[in-house]
This record gives structure tokens, C-alpha cells and sequence, in this order.
């Protein structure tokens, strides 16, 4: 790890207060990511992956513990530099899937004459081009989250945030968008923070891996993983990826 | 849109019931007095001394008048609701209750507050109808995934564009589905009030000629009531069409 990452995450922790009590919604989150890297972060439900998100967005500000994101070589705009993917792809249902892709450059203020075009670049790199008149519920769920992550992208920031972005897609599907996320992800030179409940996903992507448990929730390990690259499908039948597979299984108890 | 063929079920169904009217009235004997033919009842319209435009209009005008009052009044207030949380938490149960009071038990003191006239009656179509819409519209303002809101506020979105970009297009189905309840009841809080107090309109005609047990003017006058719903609902299709369901908005 070099010593200036792009995000540092420290002994953070975050708190809920609901009536009178208390409740830790996730704790011991300490975590380096350099800049360009794909990190995974799995755990089951409730186990305070999507509050990790939500600090980083500043949705939520962080109890204890420190978070950083930026260095640099890499400064980082809060509000700016944050794209976000989630499970559902959120697409409004009265613009066209270009329309809705300039959503976050709008919201910004951003140059529209560029915009539009950087959108059509996009589209065109998520391959779906043809779609870009079309209205949402035309176009299939792994479409539609093709067009969410164009949007993620569209005023460029430094930093995508991906909520369990293929958990409703069904599982070839899903496979597909994994290697699709990787060119996007290479083609982009993007900082990618991956949330799953897949531990095969996880490790497939990530050049590592978070690993979070729940009650109490927090971050129990990391690994990093080192697959073959270029990463095809074949890398998941390999020793090394179910070695890594097996570990994780055993850290949330699952073997 | 619907296929020809389903507007073609939908106008032999009009006819077909027309048919049947007339049918009834041939077959039996039933007395003119009671149920006149739809020919008859047609007729009727080419009796000058009935005033039939005058009738027309005025209702026409308490009718559009009450429920164009209505979806501006409710709008507006569904959007304080939803901007002043603090407003909402106290008037929306009050609104509630006041929804509770039966608006045509009100319509005679509402005659004593502003007497009578095309004010009064479209004040009643007014009460009567703009309830459905606050609460649909509403409904459809708060009804916004949260993720979808923590997406544009990852991004310092305010609340303006909030609402403008997200909020209130999201809102239009909703919208227009109290619309839609609302103007079968505007109708019914216009001709009510004309049967209160009122010297002109379809409502005050009907009861005129009641009296008289000149039946086929009363049918004909509820074929023009009828006829000036329609045109109300019709056109609040059109705007939904418009704004809706051309593109691909469905809730």
C-alpha cells in the first residue's frame, strides 16, 4: 500500500440514535484505496456495507475514526467527484435514457453542449448507443444499469460508489456485467468501491477485498487478491480464486 | 392508444343502451311522464323558450370554474405540505376532519355566506372535489425512492432541483388520478348547489320542470349535465395523455 492513498478509512464508526437508544451501525472500517483501484467490500445484510457508501458520500457524517478521500495527485471536490450505482438503477421514467444520463451533469451546472457529448461517448462505451432516445422501461435491467452507470459517469468524478449494482440482475446477466464493469472500470481509470453480498463477484472484481461481518457489523478482514490479468471467466476456475472464495466463506461462517 | 376495435366495443356499448332505452319504451307502456324516448328527450332541445344555452353555460362555468379552483388550491397546498413538514403535521388531519363534513350538508350555509349564484355553487364544486387531489398529489410528491434522492444529494442537489427535476414530474400520474376522481365530483357539487339556491343553471331547470312533470326536459337536462362531465373528463385525458402516458409513465 503506498503511503498516500486515495481514500483512508480509520477506526471509523457510526452510530444510530432511534427514540432514546443507541446502535452501532458499523465500526472498525479501516481501509487504504489507491487511486484507479476496484475495491470489493462483501458481507451479508446488515452487516453496515451500504453505511460505508453513504460516509463516503457524505450522506451520513462518520462518529469516531477518520475518513479521508484525496491526496495530491488526486484532489477530490466533495460533490463533486462522486458517482453513484445502485441496485435498483433509478432511472426517472419521463426522460430518455440520454436525458437521464445528463441528470448529475445538470444538478452540477456543468457545460451542456460537452455534456451531451461526453453522454454519447458514454453510452456508446456501456453499449447502448441505440437505446439513447429510448425511455427507461423499454429497455431490459441490464440495460437500464448500463444507462445508471453512464450516469455515474457523466461529470466525471473521481470516485464511483456501487451499491450491489447487479444484485437483481439474473445470474448470466449478472456474470456479463461483471466483465463489462472491468473494461468500464479500465477504460475509465475510475476509483471504484464495490459493494456485494457475492463473494465470488467480490473476488472476481476486486484487487481486493473487504470482508464485513454483522452484530456487532464491522470490517473483520481484507485481502488482496492477485488473479491472473487480463481477468476472463476462467480466472474463477483457477486454485488461487477458490482459495480466496474459501477463506471468505470461512470468515462469515459459512463453511 | 387503445386499438380501434376497443373504441369500437366502447361506442356499440353507448348505442346499444340507447337502443335498449328506446326499446323499453316502445314494448311497455310505460307513460311518456314517467320515461320519455330518447327521441323525445332529443326534442326537447329545440324548445326555445327553455333557455337552454343560458342553463348550459352557467353550469358549464360552475363546473370548470370550481374544479380548475380546485387543482390549483389542492396543488399548492400539496406542495406546502411537502416543503413545511411542520405545516403538514397540523393541517393535514384538520384537513381530515374538514373532509369528514358532508361539503353538500354545508351547501346551505354556504348560500347564507355568499349567497346565491355561479360563485356559491362553484365554491361547492370547489369543496367537494379539491380534497382527492391535495391527497393524491401529495402522495405522489413523497413517494420518491430515497436512494434515487441520496444519488442527486451525493451530488449537494438542493431541494429546488429536488423538486423540480425529480419530485414534481415523479408526482404527475398521481396527480392525474385525483383528477380524475375530482371531476365526476365537481359535477355533483355544481348541480347541487343550483338545487339549493339558484336561479339559473341545469340544476335549477331540473327542479323547475319537476314541478311541471315535464320528464323529457329534465332527461335532456341531465344529458347536457352528463355531456359537460364528459367534456371535463375528456379533457383531463388529453392533458394526461399529454403529459403521462405518451411518455411511457405509468405509476
Amino acid at each position: 500500500m503506498s503511503a498516500d492513498p486515495f481514500i483512508r478509512l480509520d477506526s471509523v464508526r457510526k452510530v444510530f440514535r432511534v427514540g432514546g437508544a443507541e446502535f452501532v451501525a458499523v465500526q472498525d472500517v479501516t481501509l487504504d484505496v489507491r487511486e484507479g483501484e476496484l475495491v470489493s467490500i462483501v458481507g451479508p445484510s446488515g452487516c453496515g456495507k451500504s453505511t460505508v457508501l453513504s460516509i463516503l458520500a457524505e450522506l451520513y457524517t462518520a462518529d469516531g475514526g477518520t475518513v479521508r478521500i484525496g491526496n495530491d495527485a488526486a484532489p477530490f471536490t466533495p460533490g463533486r467527484d462522486i458517482g453513484m450505482v445502485f441496485q435498483k438503477a433509478l432511472l426517472l421514467k419521463w426522460r430518455t435514457i440520454i436525458d437521464n444520463v445528463l441528470l448529475p451533469a445538470e444538478i452540477l451546472g456543468l457545460p451542456m453542449r460537452e455534456s451531451r457529448e461526453r453522454a454519447g461517448h458514454l453510452l456508446e462505451m456501456v453499449g447502448i448507443t441505440k437505446f439513447a432516445d429510448a425511455y427507461p422501461q423499454q429497455l431490459s435491467g441490464g440495460m437500464q444499469q448500463r444507462a445508471s452507470i453512464a450516469r455515474a459517469l457523466v461529470h466525471d468524478p473521481r470516485l464511483i460508489l456501487m451499491d450491489e449494482p447487479f444484485g437483481a440482475l439474473d445470474a448470466l446477466t449478472r456474470e456479463r456485467m461483471n466483465l463489462e464493469l472491468l473494461r468500464i472500470w479500465k477504460e475509465s481509470r475510475k476509483t471504484i468501491l464495490f459493494v456485494t453480498h457475492g463473494i465470488q463477484e467480490a473476488v472476481f472484481l476486486g484487487s481486493q477485498v473487504a470482508v464485513m461481518t454483522p452484530s456487532p457489523a464491522r470490517m473483520a478482514a481484507h485481502f488482496d487478491i492477485e488473479l491472473p490479468e487480463p481477468r476472463t471467466l476462467d480466472v474463477k476456475t483457477t486454485d488461487s480464486f477458490g482459495e480466496y472464495t474459501r477463506q471468505i466463506y470461512h470468515l462469515l461462517g459459512m463453511d | 392508444m387503445k386499438s380501434l376495435r376497443a373504441y369500437g366495443y366502447a361506442v356499440a356499448a353507448h348505442i346499444g343502451f340507447v337502443a335498449i332505452w328506446q326499446m323499453a319504451v316502445m314494448v311497455s307502456d310505460i307513460p311518456a311522464y314517467i320515461l320519455p324516448s330518447p327521441w323525445a328527450t332529443l326534442m326537447e332541445i329545440g324548445e326555445s323558450s327553455y333557455n337552454w344555452s343560458t342553463h348550459f353555460w352557467v353550469t358549464t362555468v360552475e363546473i370548470f370554474g370550481g374544479y380548475a379552483l380546485a387543482v390549483i388550491v389542492g396543488v399548492a397546498l400539496a406542495v406546502l405540505f411537502v416543503w413545511i413538514p411542520a405545516v403538514n403535521a397540523a393541517l393535514m388531519p384538520l384537513l381530515v376532519t374538514l373532509n369528514m363534513v358532508p361539503k353538500v350538508a354545508m351547501a346551505p350555509l354556504f348560500i347564507i355566506w355568499f349567497s346565491y349564484g355561479i360563485v356559491p355553487n362553484m365554491i361547492i364544486a370547489f369543496a367537494i372535489c379539491f380534497f382527492p387531489i391535495v391527497l393524491t398529489t401529495y402522495r405522489g410528491l413523497i413517494e420518491v425512492e430515497p436512494d434515487l434522492i441520496n444519488l442527486v444529494r451525493a451530488i449537494k442537489a438542493n431541494r429546488w432541483q429536488i423538486f423540480v427535476k425529480i419530485q414534481l414530474p415523479g408526482s404527475l400520474p398521481y396527480l392525474f388520478s385525483g383528477m380524475k376522481v375530482a371531476a365526476v365530483l365537481a359535477v355533483a357539487g355544481a348541480i347541487v348547489g343550483e338545487f339549493i339556491a339558484s336561479d339559473r343553471g341545469l340544476g335549477y331547470f331540473l327542479l323547475v320542470q319537476q314541478n311541471a312533470l315535464n320528464t323529457s326536459a329534465m332527461m335532456m337536462a341531465l344529458v347536457l349535465i352528463t355531456f359537460i362531465g364528459v367534456a371535463l373528463y375528456g379533457l383531463v385525458l388529453l392533458l394526461e395523455y399529454v403529459f403521462v402516458t405518451r411518455k411511457g409513465i405509468e405509476t
